[in-house]
């Protein structure tokens, strides 16, 4: 008796265990892939460390075309997995449609645009344009030839975001600098051609850029191979990829997109959903990257500056101009 | 525009045709035999990832060559086999050897390199480097042909060298021998080398092989000539714009050298905007320029300028007796 009690007794435990590890946290990965060395990474690292501080299991899927958004939001949401965690801004859309279907799930979205914001779903943006700004300082305090450049990914707001606010931190160091910017393409395809991103910035060296910014995904694997090979600076994206061409990247505009996943995952079911979440400068959201890879390449006198600004922007002293206020950059035509 | 700008341009130009004139070149052979290759893009690609992949593991880029062609030989067999000895649908054919390019690529590359489908990024002996022609140095100073030399001729990896030199010898086997006459029979009247006593079957396998040894260049220079290593579908379409300048060359390898440098030069001035801007004094969107070569090949396929007639026997597999 006292043995088919304690049987009975685990297979009870087994099966409430079973509870506890279906409702473990999830994330999708957009197109451009976990290993992207960018933004989608940068959402793996964080759910990597949440995994290895906790012990805890997370499910993940990468995306591999348009089609799955919806698919996979739904499956992970009958699976039992809560919070559900999105990145990229294409992503809005699908939550917001299977949102309701699944009262119990929290959704979150990384980068995302909605109007009205459903009761079980988290919306997490980032000032991209304060961190763009202070690179775009860094930049245009490195450049001799007073001319930088600039490759976007794809051609959507969220990018020339990026790019108005490093043309107005270029701008505020150097009124008269010359600002070329590129997109990459009008297609998701354009967040993987590094070809094509090696070919822009040639084509910008070529027109005297000596810094050239990225925000690009995958494609920015070209870019600053194309920076590395020609002798010239680069700025990275949303990772810290200092590391991928000690010498040449001179910095990285981080978005620290790991830190928010990190964040809705400790949260776990309890996240305060309903509402959206922006990340800046204040709360660390966004940066730059000073690491012993570039330390070499960034003077005192430019950190301090960049410092300067980082503090007036936090204290409401200084506003950069975001695209998305009236689609246009006054610092910039794209 | 000034003078350097232009040899910046044309040197873009020249980057961004090799690949196409690769594949322009292997599908030139292929559909000359009769069969059509819609596969191009997933040989490239398939030789891309092997190239850098072999690159990567064996600090070599000689040995990721070879890996590169041999990948592509591979798919260029199965294509083979599958509509010439088999007889089945080319073209059905070719779409699955995209689709098992662009799965297998990004699912080996995974399971190798676990960096979520890409390799490692190359450096040093794994890449093909420029090679400086003899004399560029001294010769720069010379007024106008100088820089060209020095710029735009000098300075490329050798595989752009390969392409270049391919259009001659591909014109001379295909035009100029024994072998080159029974090929292009083989895509216009199957029976009539049949009747000769010469074989259908391997005159087309013959064909196919040299494809896939083309692709493989052409794919082995994305990922290790222009590129530092391979993303997934880096390729990015190169395939589907080298048969659309197939067609524009209506099948000759001079004027496939001509219209894959057309194709490349259209998408180095997308590059550039801003001299496209200049030159017709408005702004054009890169997206149009982009899409230039595919307008143009419908422009030539709607019978706007001159006739794009294909080989004859093309798409048609061979049966002996009906």
């Amino acid at each position: 008796m006292t043995f088919v009690k304690s049987l009975l007794g685990g297979a009870a435990a087994l099966a409430l265990s079973a509870v506890g590890a279906l409702a473990e946290p999830a994330v999708i990965f957009d197109l451009g892939g976990k290993f992207d060395k960018s933004f989608n990474e940068a959402a793996f690292n964080g759910a990597q460390r949440w995994a290895d501080e906790t012990g805890g299991k997370f499910l993940e899927i990468e995306l591999t075309s348009e089609a799955q958004r919806e698919q996979a939001l739904r499956r992970f949401a009958e699976a039992g997995a809560n919070p559900i965690i999105t990145t990229g801004f294409a992503f809005a859309t699908p939550v917001e449609a299977v949102a309701g279907d699944y009262p119990d799930t929290k959704f979150v979205n990384i980068d995302g645009f909605l109007p009205e914001i459903p009761e079980n779903v988290l919306m997490i943006s980032f000032q991209e344009h304060q961190g763009s700004y202070l690179v775009g300082m860094l930049a245009a305090m490195k450049s001799e030839s007073g001319t930088v450049g600039f490759v976007g990914g794809m051609d959507i707001p969220l990018i020339r975001h990026f790019g108005c606010g490093y043309a107005q931190g270029a701008k505020s160091v150097n009124p008269d600098i010359t600002i070329i910017s590129n997109m990459t393409g009008t297609t998701p395809a354009a967040w993987n051609d590094p070809v094509k991103g090696s070919e822009l910035t040639k084509a910008q060296i070529s027109q005297g850029a000596d810094v050239v910014y990225a925000a690009a995904g995958g494609t920015g694997v070209g870019v600053l191979q194309a920076a590395a090979d020609e002798g010239i600076f680069s700025i990275g994206v949303d990772s810290n990829q200092n590391y991928l061409h000690p010498g040449s990247v001179l910095t990285s505009m981080l978005k620290r997109v790991d830190v928010a996943v990190y964040e809705s995952m400790k949260a776990g079911a309890d996240i305060e959903t309903g509402k959206g979440m922006v990340l800046g400068l204040a709360e660390e959201g966004v940066g730059y990257a000073v690491d012993e890879n570039n330390e070499a390449l960034l003077s005192a006198e430019m950190l301090a500056e960049v410092e300067a600004a980082r503090e007036a922007i936090i204290s409401g002293d200084l506003e950069v101009a975001a695209y998305y206020a009236n689609n246009s950059c006054p610092a910039h035509e794209f | 525009m000034d003078f350097l700008t232009l040899l910046q341009i044309l040197d873009s130009t020249i980057r961004l045709a090799t690949p196409l004139l690769f594949a322009c070149l292997a599908g030139l052979y292929s559909e000359r035999a009769g069969i059509f290759d819609i596969g191009l893009e997933g040989k490239m690609l398939m030789a891309a990832f092997f190239s850098a992949a072999f690159a990567s593991l064996y600090g070599n880029v000689w040995l990721g060559l070879m890996a590169g062609i041999a990948s592509s030989l591979v798919l260029a067999a199965l294509h083979g086999v599958a509509s010439i000895t088999f007889r089945g649908n080319q073209l059905i054919s070719g779409v699955a050897i995209n689709f098992l390019a662009a799965g297998l690529t990004v699912l080996i590359a995974q399971a190798w390199f676990s960096q979520g489908g890409r390799t490692p990024s190359l450096s040093g002996a794994e890449r093909f480097q420029p090679i400086t022609l003899p004399f560029a140095e001294t010769l720069s100073g010379v007024p106008i042909l100088g820089p060209i030399y020095a710029e735009l001729i000098s300075g490329h990896t050798i595989l752009v060298y390969v392409a270049f030199l391919a259009v001659p010898a591909t014109w001379y086997l295909l035009f100029r021998t024994r072998f080159g006459l029974r090929l292009r029979a083989v895509g216009e009247n199957p029976e009539a080398v049949d009747t000769a006593g010469i074989s259908v079957t391997g005159l087309r396998y013959a064909a196919v092989a040299i494809c896939g040894v083309l692709c493989g260049l052409a794919g082995a220079y994305l990922s290790t000539g222009l590129a530092a290593g391979f993303v997934k579908d880096m390729s990015a379409g190169r395939g589907f714009i080298a048969l659309a300048a197939l067609i524009f060359a209506k099948w000759r390898p001079w004027y496939a050298m001509f219209a894959t440098l057309l194709f490349g030069f259209l998408q180095a001035l997308a590059l550039r905007t801003d001299v496209v801007e200049g030159i017709v004094g408005f702004k054009v969107p890169s997206s149009l320029l982009d899409a230039l070569p595919y307008i143009l090949t419908v422009v030539i396929l709607a019978g706007f300028v001159g006739k794009a007639i294909p080989p004859r026997a093309g798409g048609e597999p061979y049966v002996k007796e009906r």
